[in-house]
């Protein structure tokens, strides 16, 4: 009678609980896969497709199917880090190699000789470059991500990757020299009249 | 309250930390101000300020007179600038300017006349006149910026929202760094003034208290203040001598005890902060209308020969200064722009002064030395103990250098306001403060680029959807294009069809009509019994090629127009109904030739099959419509058509029997159609399931199509509909 008792109530217990449980799955239903959220937000967004794939957020979804998270040279060192924290997985190095990740450069179109055929324009993933048929094209270097998908296309050749140069808002302090070294900027004022 | 704190000894506060190193102030504070040099181009950034920068309001070849507004400010955080002397704009264009980049900034390049005149000033000797939001607004027009060093609009600190009551105003003149001493001398010789300024300051913010905070090494201008503060109710106080207590949030927790949140505001717990050489200004823009124009900047440096303060014009290249204070001879040593603590080293001696330059500094190497090359970190915690922010410098140095700027940042680097304290008691000489910028640096760029990546994913995002949806459009068109296309042949198909049908039908009636005739002549001519039976059924034949010749020209007359398409199972049906009612009389009809044992049942078996291929084709239809039918149309339609052939299947394997039978019949009569007989009896036998429907046309008795002239005119469309189903 005893042991009726002690299965009745776990019993009853389990039904309980896992109506709960499946009411709260039902509720609170997360839609979509939350970590290639997170992977695609530590991405660059250059959907310059040098990964392998067609823009970020597919590259984010094959990362988080289990793809290796240092395909993206954009993103450089630092994004292959924080992957891996995100993920837990090792830190890799850089698949293929780094050319020069860290200088920024924007698409610039030597406008004379553009001939307006718009194939830069369709191959910009961020429809970062203006014009028309038969119009001279122009890239907008604020949303240029770099990505240099638009060179390719170009019959006339006429588009170049410039660096950008730094401003005044985007200067930043250097890291200092390290042990050993002296650190100010000496300045020379022998040739002050 | 105001007797209570004047009775009371007041409280001192202290913050945490903090230096002493040498003053140095000395080899400047004892010469009076004296004017500044005239150059023959004054340099105007239009980024003096912390905000938007400047937009130019003249252009190159443009003359100006002194005071003369020559940018206008370009958003809320912007100030305007002024000419600082009458001359001639020469050039708009980047120049180096005073920053630690060593970087070019668009700066107004003014030739100066050399006449110094004055444009039209408007003075407001008497403030109170004045509604604040004016006085606010001149303020903002005369382009004051915090005068410290930051540079921050004046006007946006002070304008202060309704509901904001503020306790404490603090007038900053602690001038904490070593070799400064611009506010010591302002103070000393125009102490009248500057209360005058406070005053504007205080009409405009009306604190509960104003104090204004003096380091105790300046005992003179102590004295010049408060000999002038007589009677106005501000409190002149004296704080230790300390750096950095002149640090806004050091400030503010040493006078009034409060702590400013981080990232916080002082305007949140009640205290606004403004240098004394911003009270200065104010005084010069409202009592005097004169822009900010100029400033005071201590020359100081044992490389100049004749250190001290002069009232220079903003935009003066330092080169000028330099001449104008003595530095003549050739040496090595360091040109600083801003104190010996936080200062940064300037490249271009053609770089300009600005509205924040308090200080230049030339050096020889002897007296500031080449700095120690940087030593490993021994940990020995003395950064910590001085740091007036209370941080963890270790800590943040550790992760500054590995790169680990969130860890940093979790440390509250933002915090860090680079006082250089922990950089100058480091016995290891690391530059610890230039690890801190550096991280700040990667900080802000990180932001920069996680900015830049949002707004890059919602671009490509919109792209992509934009080019789904012309995806979609374009498929849409091509659909409509086709649907377009198929409504244009449509009216040309469905009525041709219809018609066709129809006159097909007439042909066939009008042929069955004929025959039936020509096997009534014979009965009559053969004597046959049957005889009147065929000349009635010939009647009925007639009356039914004439009701579908009617039809046909009703339906000529509707034109394409007709269709419709509704009814096209229900006139299916209907025609199928008719079949097997027709089929029935056609039944008959043999019955009775068979009985006559007449000889024209050749012309009943060609009519026969003429109905069988018309029956086929309904059949077809039938089916057809069916399946092009709408789901919801079919459900209840289907059951009719159904039974309607299942019937019309019984009706023909009667049929067949009832052959076979006149077939045995004729056997035993010895019959000469045996043969024919046969023969239909086999066809009707296998098509049996089909032939029922083929009767339809043939039966239709006039009094059953009269009443309905519709189901030959509703019937097309179904056959219609059926074509658009296979084309489709």
């Amino acid at each position: 009678m005893t042991i009726l008792i002690a299965v009745l109530a776990l019993l009853a217990l389990a039904v309980v609980f896992g109506a709960l449980l499946g009411f709260a799955s039902e509720k609170f239903r997360v839609e979509g896969d939350p970590i290639v959220d997170q992977i695609d937000a530590l991405l660059p967004q250059t959907q310059c497709g040098q990964c392998g794939h067609p823009g970020c957020r597919p590259y984010a979804e094959a990362i988080a199917e289990g793809e290796d998270h240092n395909r993206c040279p954009p993103g450089g060192e630092q994004t292959i880090q924080d992957l891996s924290d995100l993920l837990g997985r090792e830190v890799l190095p850089l698949d293929g190699e780094a050319d020069s990740a860290d200088v920024k450069k924007v698409a610039f179109i030597r406008e004379a000789e553009c001939i307006g055929c718009t194939k830069c324009i369709q191959a910009c993933p961020v429809d970062a470059i203006v014009g028309a048929a038969r119009q001279m094209h122009t890239v907008i270097a604020d949303e240029c991500t770099g990505c240099d998908l638009c060179v390719e296309p170009c019959p006339v050749d006429c588009i170049d990757m410039i660096e950008v140069p730094p401003t005044l808002t985007t200067w930043g302090w250097s890291r200092p020299d390290g042990v050993g070294k002296t650190p100010e900027r000496l300045i020379n004022v022998v040739n002050l009249r | 309250m105001s007797l209570l704190s004047r009775l009371l000894p007041r409280r001192r506060f202290d913050f945490h930390g903090g230096i002493h190193p040498p003053e140095r102030k000395a080899l400047s504070n004892g010469t009076p101000i004296r004017p500044g040099p005239m150059p023959a181009q004054l340099i105007l950034p239009l980024t003096m300020h912390i905000g938007a920068p400047a937009r130019p309001l003249v252009q190159v070849g443009d003359r100006v007179l002194k005071g003369e507004k020559i940018a206008e400010a370009s958003g809320p955080v912007s100030v305007p600038v002024h000419a600082p002397s009458s001359g001639v704009i020469s050039a708009i264009e980047p120049r180096p300017i005073q920053h630690p980049s060593g970087l070019d900034a668009p700066c107004i390049v003014l030739d100066t006349d050399g006449e110094d005149r004055w444009t039209a000033l408007h003075p407001h000797p008497d403030f109170r006149a004045i509604p604040r939001p004016e006085l606010l607004a001149l303020i903002r027009e005369a382009g004051i910026a915090g005068l410290g060093g930051a540079g921050f609009p004046t006007a946006i600190k002070l304008n202060l929202r309704d509901n904001q009551r503020i306790e404490q105003l603090i007038l900053n003149a602690v001038e904490c760094e070593p070799y400064i001493t611009a506010d010591d001398r302002l103070m000393r010789e125009r102490a009248p003034a500057l209360i005058r300024g406070i005053e504007i300051l205080r009409y405009l913010v009306q604190p509960a208290e104003t104090i204004v905070a003096i380091e105790d090494n300046k005992p003179e201008a102590i004295a010049a203040m408060r000999a002038a503060a007589e009677g106005t109710g501000i409190r002149i106080m004296t704080v230790p001598t300390k750096y950095p207590s002149g640090g806004e949030k050091q400030l503010i927790r040493l006078v009034t005890g409060k702590e400013v949140r981080s990232g916080g505001i002082p305007a949140e717990i009640g205290v606004v902060c403004q240098n004394i050489g911003t009270a200065y200004a104010v005084e010069r823009a409202v009592v005097h209308g004169e822009p900010l124009i100029r400033r005071i900047t201590t020359l100081t440096g044992e490389a100049f020969t004749q250190p001290g303060n002069v009232e220079t014009l903003i935009g003066t290249p330092v080169q000028a200064l330099l001449e104008a204070g003595g530095v003549t001879q050739p040496h090595r040593g360091r040109l600083i722009m801003g104190g010996p603590m936080m200062g940064f080293s300037i490249d271009h001696p053609m770089s300009p002064v600005v509205k924040t330059s308090n200080c230049i500094i030339a050096a020889p190497l002897t007296e500031l030395p080449e700095p120690a090359p940087e030593q490993s970190c021994i940990r020995c915690g003395a950064c910590a103990d001085v740091c007036p922010a209370e941080l963890l410098p270790q800590q943040l140095y550790w992760y500054s250098k590995a790169g680990e700027f969130d860890r940093a940042r979790h440390y509250n680097l933002l915090d860090c306001i680079e006082c250089g304290a922990c950089s100058y008691v480091c016995p290891s000489n690391i530059p610890l403060v230039q690890y801190y910028r550096y991280a700040k640096a990667e900080l802000r760029k990180q932001a920069a680029e996680h900015q830049k990546a949002d707004r890059a994913r919602e671009r490509f995002e919109a792209r992509t959807a934009r080019i789904e949806k012309e995806k979609a459009e374009k498929e849409a068109r091509r659909q409509a294009r086709l649907a377009a296309n198929r409504v244009k042949q449509a009216p040309d198909a469905a009525a041709p069809p219809a018609q066709a049908d129809l006159k097909k039908a007439v042909n066939d009636a009008s042929a069955a009509y004929k025959t039936a005739v020509k096997a009534a002549k014979e009965a009559e001519a053969s004597g046959a019994d049957n005889a009147v039976a065929l000349r009635a059924e010939a009647e009925r034949l007639k009356a039914h090629a004439d009701a579908l010749k009617a039809n046909l020209r009703d339906a000529k007359a509707a034109g394409p127009a007709a269709p419709a398409h509704d009814d096209g199972l229900p006139a299916l049906k209907k025609a199928v109904a008719d079949a097997s009612a027709a089929y029935k009389a056609a039944v008959k009809a043999m019955k009775d030739v068979e009985a006559g044992g007449d000889g024209d049942i050749d012309a009943l078996r060609a009519d026969t099959e003429r109905l069988k291929a018309e029956a086929d084709r309904l059949k077809a239809a039938l089916r057809d419509a069916k399946a092009a039918a709408p789901a919801v149309v079919a459900a209840p339609v289907q059951e009719d058509p159904v039974a309607a052939l299942k019937k019309a299947v019984a009706d023909a394997s009667s049929a067949y029997k009832a052959a076979v039978k006149a077939a045995k019949e004729a056997e035993a009569s010895g019959d000469g159609d045996l043969d024919a007989l046969r023969a239909e009896a086999e066809r009707l036998k296998p098509t049996g399931s089909k032939p029922n429907c083929v009767t339809p046309r043939r039966r239709p008795r006039p009094h059953h199509h009269q009443p309905h002239r519709q189901p030959p005119r509703l019937r097309p469309p179904a056959m219609t509909r059926s074509k658009n189903a296979t084309s489709a």
